[in-house]
């Protein structure tokens, strides 16, 4: 065998090692890389009462209510499978809005809202002219997936 | 000898290719950013700060594609010893960085008024930072190895090192592209996939024209810097044949 073909495959067996690894350890950061948690892992008991955490969702159709002080909202966070409710004082940023994922930093409390201190919007991959907004709605009905 | 023959015929095609690539480049980025900026509407939630993936998502390509070709060229230089893999390597090293900068910065600008954040570590993000020390690495393993003290390469080639570390910082590339399938993020899923697109056409086509011409753009910056690298080796080494002849004068 010739020396080139020697470091070849040395070259590939290493590849494929250090590929494995990698996949190895991806996998086993599926949970902890997780930026936010879902209603649905949070239900299935993935959530310490009090202990700081991310909630990310979809804002349930005509589910944010202001209070009477201006700032406090309260609205409902879902994945289609499970809901949360949410409550949150400050200012949200503009693409916050009903049908539109969220992540929320808080925590949850022993009553079952989650507190956020802290709320993001998510932006989905879909890009559309202004014109068509209305079937994006309709799309985002469907998905109410994050 | 053998060294010097094949970076002479890629001499012949480099030089005349280059100015082409820089011209086509340029005006493809110029016209793609004119018709991002003005002829496309804004998009429907975001408004006018949308136009930015016209430069973010080259920029995020390129990032990505040059440790791409970064990492085979480190492979054919560890198995083929071919003399302009290692060149090819160290010149594409810093307009890879460059652009994964670009990604990042435009990222951010475009994150603070749409997630209302300037960063935050989730998976797309954070890996894509780990490029950026990545390449980082690559230019200080590589900076000065070529003929420089200690003269320990000669034409350019990689460092054994330096060509197992771009092999090895490979595995980042898909983990990347995949980040956002793998780990729920705040960075939205891909918008372009083999399945088609979830850009309206209206908005995408400006983005072909801005990706085709940024990549040129990457290629004749490439060129251009594996021109000089094999510049600077033949004066190195003729300055090195100089030395030894008056040695043996003397």
């Amino acid at each position: 065998m010739k020396a080139k073909h020697q470091r070849l495959i040395l070259a590939v067996v290493a590849l494929a090692g250090v590929a494995g690894a990698g996949v190895l350890g991806a996998s086993a950061l599926r949970d902890e890389a997780a930026y936010f948690r879902t209603p649905q892992e949070i239900k299935a008991g993935k959530a310490v009462v009090g202990e700081p955490m991310r909630l990310g969702g979809m804002v349930a159709a005509n589910s944010i209510k202001r209070q009477s002080d201006g700032l406090t909202i309260d609205f409902v966070a879902t994945d289609g499978k499970a809901s949360i409710p949410v409550q949150f004082t400050g200012i949200v940023p503009d693409l916050f809005a009903e049908n539109a994922g969220m992540v929320a930093d808080g925590r949850m409390r022993a009553d079952g809202v989650f507190v956020a201190d802290k709320i993001l919007a998510k932006h989905d991959e879909k890009y559309m002219p202004p014109q068509m907004e209305g079937m994006d709605k309709a799309v985002a009905k469907a998905a109410a997936k994050t | 000898m053998h060294a010097y023959a094949n970076p002479t015929r890629f001499l012949a095609i480099a030089k005349p290719l280059t100015p082409w690539l820089l011209g086509v480049g340029l005006l493809l980025v110029l016209g793609g950013a004119w018709a991002g900026l003005t002829l496309v509407p804004g998009e429907a939630k975001q408004g006018e700060t949308a136009r930015i993936l016209y430069i973010h998502v080259p920029s995020a390509w390129l990032g990505m594609g040059g440790w791409t070709s970064l990492a085979i060229a480190g492979l054919v230089q560890l198995v083929w010893r071919h003399p302009l893999s290692g060149i090819a390597a160290r010149a594409i090293a810093v307009p890879g960085m460059l652009f994964t900068a670009l990604c990042l910065a435009t990222g951010s600008i475009w994150g603070k008024p749409t997630w209302g954040t300037w960063w935050e570590w989730d998976g797309r993000m954070t890996s894509m930072l780990v490029l950026l020390f990545l390449y980082a690495g690559f230019i200080a393993l590589t900076h000065g190895d070529a003929n420089g003290a200690g003269g320990q390469r000669q034409g350019g080639s990689l460092s054994r090192g330096a060509a197992i570390y771009a092999l090895v910082g490979a595995i980042n590339i898909p983990i990347i592209n995949r980040s956002v399938v793998w780990w729920n993020s705040l960075h939205q899923g891909p918008s372009i996939t083999l399945g088609g697109s979830s850009i309206a056409n209206e908005l995408l086509w400006p983005l072909g024209l801005t990706l085709l011409g940024f990549s040129l753009l990457f290629g004749a910056i490439v060129l251009m810097r594996m021109r000089r690298i094999i510049a600077d080796n033949r004066v190195a080494a003729r300055l090195r044949r100089l030395a030894d002849d008056e040695g043996h004068c003397a």
